[in-house]
This record gives C-alpha cells, sequence and structure tokens, in this order.
C-alpha cells in the first residue's frame, strides 16, 4: 500500500456533509459500507483529488467500518488517489481504439509541451499527464480524460487549447448536476 | 434501413429530460405493466421476445430473470451492469447520455416483474458526467411520481439509485459489481450461488445490462412477439454497435440482427468502408475479448457464407475461424496496424485490469504482456511464441470469472491468424525500431520475408 507523508487539510464543509448523508440514504439502515465509493468520490473532489490515510480513516468514521474497510478499497480501485496529483491531470486513454488513432503520439506530444516524462508532474503543480486503460470513449479517439469530462477528437492544436484553458482558471474539474 | 427500437427518440430535442420523454410516449410499458400485466406475464413477453443479454455473453434475459428466487422470502434486488469498460465498447454511455429515462423506463418495468422494491444502476465511475445525468433523470422520475411509494397508486413501490464505480474494468463482472456495489473490492465471486439465489446482501439479485434493460419498454408496448419478428433466428431484435478504429464513421449503431457484415462495414449509412481508403487488415467485431478475424474471415465465414451481424454467424466456425458479438464492441484495422503492438496493448488492458485473485490470471496476464513487450520491441526470442501460446491455453478456463479467457482468446486469434507477424518481429528486429514500422513498410511488402525462411 501506498502512503504518503505529505499533511493534508481535512475539512468537512456542510455541503459535503449533506451529500454524504443523501448517498448514505440511498442503501438500507444496516448496509452504510456501501455507501463507500459514492462517498470517497465526493471527498477526494472536496479534497485536492487525493486522499490522505487521516481523510480516509475519518471516512471510514463516518459509515461506521473499520479503517482497513476503507485502505483495501482506496487501493483497489484506480480512480482513488493515495498521494497529491498535479491540479490538472490529463488522463490519455492509450488502448488499442485510441491508440490506432494517434493517442500515443499525442500523448507524447502533451509530455514534450509540459516537459514533463508520463507520470510526473510540472514543477509548479499545474499538470500531470499519464496513461490509462480503456475510458470508453473508442469511438471519438484520441481522448483523454479531465477532472469530470471527457476531451474527445483531440488534435495538438486542442490540446494546445486545453492547457491555455487550464493555465487561465477556465477549466472546472468537476461537473454539477446536467439538467438540459 | 432498419428499425429503431432504443435510439428512435434519440434526436429529438431536449429527450433528456423528463418533460419531452414523457410527451413522446415514455413511460407508457410503467402504465401498461403496473395497470393491466401480473410480473409474471412481464416476465413472459421478454422470453417470447427472445432478447439475450446484451453486455456480451448473450444469455436469454427472460430465462435469467426466471431463475430469481422467489421462495426465500428475502427482499430481491435489479442491478443494471454500466460498468462498461470493455475496449471498444461505448454504446451504453450514449443510451444513458442521451435519453436517460429510457433506462430508468426499463428498470422500473423490469424490476416490477422481478418483484424487486430496491434496484441500482452501476455505473463506471469514469462516466461522471453520465451518473449526473442519471441522477437528476431519477430525480424527475420521483418527483413525477414513477418512483417511490405507490406508484400509480398500484401499491408498488420501488427505489432506485445509481451508485458509481471507480476504475476497474472487473467490475463488469456481475459478481464483482455485486461486491464492489457493497463497498468492497471487486474481486468476484464462486459461482455457484448464482446472484439469482444469493446476489447483492446474500438477496435474490439479476444483473442486466443497460441495453438489455432499455429494450424492456418496447417489448411490453408491442409485445415479445413484434420484438421476435426482429433479426434472425435466435437472435432476435436490434443491436446496438459501436464501431471505431479505422472506419470512415465510427460511433454508435442500432442495427436489426442479421444486418450482413459488408454491408455494415462499407454502406455509407453505417461505417462508410475504410478511413483513409487504406486496405483491411483485420476485424474484432465484439470488443477486445473476442477472438480477432483477419481480412480474409470477416466478410465470409470459412464455410462461404456470408458473415452476419448476429450471435450465431459471428461464431461460425468457432474460434478456428469465428469469433463473437459480444458486446458489439466493432473494432476496425487497417494495413498499418501492427498485430502484435495491438495484441500487446490488450496484454497490458488486461493484466492492469486482472484483479488478482486467481494465480493463472494474476500471474498469467503480467508474463503474456511481459513476453508480448520484448517481442514487439525487437528482444523476441524463437520461442517465445509457443511461450506465449502455452500461457493462453494454462488461463483459458482457469480462472473464477471470465476475465482469464478474456486475456487469453486475443492472443491465441493474433498468434493462429497472423503467426507469421510474429516471426517477422522476431526475425528481422532491426524493422521494428518504432511504433510505426507497418505505415513506412505495409505487412504486404514485407511478410515474403518470413514466407520465403519457411519454403
Amino acid at each position: 500500500m501506498e502512503i504518503s507523508n505529505v499533511h493534508q487539510e481535512i475539512n468537512f464543509t456542510e455541503a459535503l456533509l449533506n451529500r454524504i448523508a443523501e448517498l448514505i440514504s440511498h442503501y438500507p439502515e444496516d448496509k452504510r459500507k456501501a455507501a463507500l465509493l459514492p462517498v470517497l468520490h465526493e471527498v477526494q473532489d472536496a479534497h485536492n483529488n487525493w486522499l490522505s490515510i487521516p481523510l480516509q480513516d475519518k471516512v471510514a468514521e463516518m459509515l461506521e467500518i473499520q479503517p482497513i474497510e476503507v485502505y483495501e478499497v482506496v487501493s483497489f480501485y484506480t480512480m482513488f488517489n493515495q498521494k497529491p496529483i498535479g491540479k490538472y491531470m490529463f488522463e490519455f486513454c492509450r488502448t488499442s481504439c485510441c491508440a490506432v488513432r494517434g493517442a500515443e503520439d499525442l500523448m507524447d506530444y502533451t509530455c514534450n509541451k509540459l516537459g514533463v516524462q508520463e507520470g510526473e508532474v510540472t514543477p509548479d503543480g499545474m499538470f500531470q499527464v499519464v496513461g490509462v486503460e480503456c475510458l470508453g470513449a473508442c469511438g471519438y479517439a484520441p481522448m483523454m480524460q479531465l477532472g469530470d469530462y471527457y476531451k474527445e477528437h483531440l488534435t495538438k492544436e486542442k490540446v494546445d487549447a486545453i492547457i491555455d484553458d487550464c493555465r487561465a482558471g477556465k477549466i472546472d474539474l468537476h461537473k454539477q448536476a446536467i439538467t438540459e | 434501413m432498419g428499425q429503431k427500437i432504443l435510439l428512435e427518440k434519440a434526436h429529438v430535442p431536449g429527450i433528456r429530460t423528463y418533460e419531452v420523454y414523457r410527451r413522446e410516449g415514455g413511460y407508457r410499458s410503467v402504465e401498461k405493466a403496473l395497470k393491466s400485466m401480473t410480473p409474471d406475464e412481464v416476465v413472459e413477453e421478454v422470453k417470447t421476445s427472445g432478447l439475450r443479454g446484451r453486455g456480451g455473453a448473450g444469455f436469454p434475459t427472460g430465462m435469467k430473470w426466471s431463475f430469481i428466487d422467489k421462495k426465500s422470502g428475502k427482499p430481491r434486488h435489479l442491478v443494471c451492469n454500466a460498468d462498461e469498460s470493455e475496449p471498444g465498447t461505448f454504446k451504453d454511455r450514449y443510451l444513458m447520455e442521451f435519453i436517460p429515462h429510457i433506462l430508468i423506463e426499463g428498470m422500473i418495468t423490469s424490476s416490477y416483474a422481478l418483484g424487486c422494491n430496491l434496484s441500482y444502476i452501476y455505473i463506471r465511475g469514469e462516466y461522471m458526467w453520465v451518473f449526473r445525468i442519471l441522477e437528476n433523470a431519477i430525480k424527475e422520475a420521483y418527483a413525477a411520481g414513477w418512483l417511490g411509494k405507490n406508484i400509480l397508486g398500484t401499491g408498488y413501490d420501488l427505489d432506485l439509485h445509481v451508485h458509481c464505480g471507480a476504475g476497474a474494468y472487473i467490475c463488469g463482472e456481475e459478481t464483482a459489481l455485486i461486491e464492489s456495489l457493497e463497498g468492497k473490492r471487486g474481486n468476484p465471486r464462486i459461482k455457484p450461488p448464482f446472484p439469482a439465489v444469493s446476489g447483492l446482501w446474500a438477496n435474490p439479485t439479476v444483473v442486466n445490462n443497460v441495453e438489455s434493460i432499455a429494450a424492456v419498454p418496447w417489448i411490453v408496448n408491442n409485445t415479445g412477439a413484434e420484438y421476435a419478428k426482429i433479426g434472425i433466428g435466435r437472435s432476435t431484435g436490434t443491436k446496438l454497435i459501436s464501431a471505431s478504429g479505422h472506419c470512415k464513421n465510427p460511433g454508435v449503431y442500432e442495427i436489426d440482427l442479421g444486418l450482413s457484415v459488408d454491408e455494415f462495414m462499407n454502406s455509407d449509412e453505417y461505417l462508410g468502408g475504410m478511413m483513409d481508403d487504406r486496405p483491411l487488415k483485420a476485424l474484432v467485431p465484439g470488443g477486445s475479448s473476442v477472438p480477432i478475424l483477419p481480412a480474409n474471415l470477416i466478410f465470409k465465414t470459412a464455410e462461404g457464407n456470408d458473415r452476419l451481424m448476429t450471435y450465431e454467424s459471428l461464431s461460425e466456425g468457432g474460434f478456428a475461424s469465428g469469433s463473437m458479438l459480444g458486446s458489439g464492441g466493432f473494432i476496425v484495422y487497417n494495413d498499418t496496424t501492427c498485430i502484435v503492438r495491438n495484441t500487446w496493448n490488450f496484454s497490458r488492458f488486461y493484466h492492469h485490469e486482472s484483479c488478482g485473485q486467481c494465480s493463472p490470471c494474476r500471474e498469467g496476464t503480467g508474463w503474456m504482456e511481459k513476453v508480448l513487450h520484448r517481442i514487439e520491441h525487437g528482444h523476441g526470442r524463437e520461442e517465445d511464441i509457443e511461450l506465449l501460446w502455452d500461457i493462453q491455453r494454462k488461463i483459458e478456463g482457469n480462472t473464477i470469472c471470465p476475465l482469464g479467457d478474456a486475456a487469453a482468446w486475443p492472443v491465441a486469434a493474433a498468434i493462429r491468424h497472423f503467426r507469421d507477424e510474429f516471426e517477422f518481429h522476431v526475425r528481422y528486429p532491426e524493422k521494428i525500431k518504432n511504433r510505426d514500422h507497418f505505415v513506412a513498410e505495409p505487412w504486404e511488402k514485407v511478410k515474403h520475408m518470413v514466407a520465403k525462411e519457411v519454403v
């Protein structure tokens, strides 16, 4: 298990607590553990996209389960981060369908542009580029995930524009309810 | 032009909202089922339809429903498998993103048929914006009285929630999905007991794919007999096919089962032929786990029959010369595709996604990836091809869940149909220094080098 010793500020706002209560209500009273994955997503989103051990312990306390039950889940699923990540993590799908449509070259281009190797975070903590397995956007390749968004039919020009938007603070990583 | 059952209303402006969906005739199947049919009658209609599970296995849905344990007295659950993660497959996302209410309508009607009062949609965590869309659509359905207590005054209660995974392909396997829904690691369970007897929280549970559940409203509204008239033989109804790779028009298509592969591949209504008009080299017709087919077996079977988009035709000849319809993930490869590199790519995927519970899968997928990596990168040994063949045989059939088979089959099929390409990699490593080597030297130009040595 990967353990980070970087301190993380823990802040459960009223909105987050209300959301967690809502998620727990979706499962039978004696099955609170079932809310673990959705709750972890919300808690991670609200804490700079990673889950320190103290934060995981706090989630265990809220769901009335043992800390180990949270650790074993966090370490199993790829979407939970156990250490700090770049503010904008470009997750390029590199599985077959994206690969044959140029994903690997585009990933190389992005790494070069940002001056990082795959997996590294830029010195300012802003960007990280990683290769991930199939994201289910095969017909819209090449693509990447950025927060809760999919960026599809990517070209070098589109990647440039996305980087500019990130630097300008125009990218909202977490999507709100979609009503239309 | 094929019949549209699932995507008929996909392009109606605002169809994502309850108001428009209802105006276009949505939720009629709930009214019909709850007010004028018994649950068993709904199950019978689905049986009559011949609908087969659209997640990949193709098991008859009505029969699966009839297995649910009604005698235990325990609560029953319907769980929708929206954990779409098979490379090449992105059809369920399309349905949920653009017509979320068709899935919710199907969940209500199907839950009624199965006697469930608490149901879930389990969606892959990466589809977070689709999760939000579904959450909102469920709220709309509650507000309109289609969910909750005493639906339509019939005394039937149903709660429905959407639950998100967190990035694990294995959670598409039904028992791993149940484990994950319970808040655990996605390790598949040994079967039996099957979920129909002991599933979510040890209660009787049915797990169905998004597309299967979304077909139920049409079947209830129009009868199973009408549905069975579409398609050919035991492949009834329509099927969503998600196309990707080197075709002109990638995307999601609804086809009548029985359409010829040739027409799907080459007509302007569907894929429109090959991107940049390059030659077709190979095809994966049903998602990454099914065997790859070489060009000479794509449009005609080994017996000389036209290859059709059906469960039966695509598997004609078994794995020696056929493949599977699977999830309908249709991946097209042109002559610039390096089969060895592509097979390594798939092996990397399965190694990454193995849950690690069974030794043959945990160790074997990594071993295959390692061997394929060295062949692709110019360090292959003559014996590596036989080694790969041996490893995949030792994985297949020796794991708790089908992920082992899914990892083994692409490797077996690639060696079976493209052995000379593997041999070329081993014997001429100096020609495979970069990822685009077949763009510079198309396979048709270099394969004679292997043939000469064989002679």
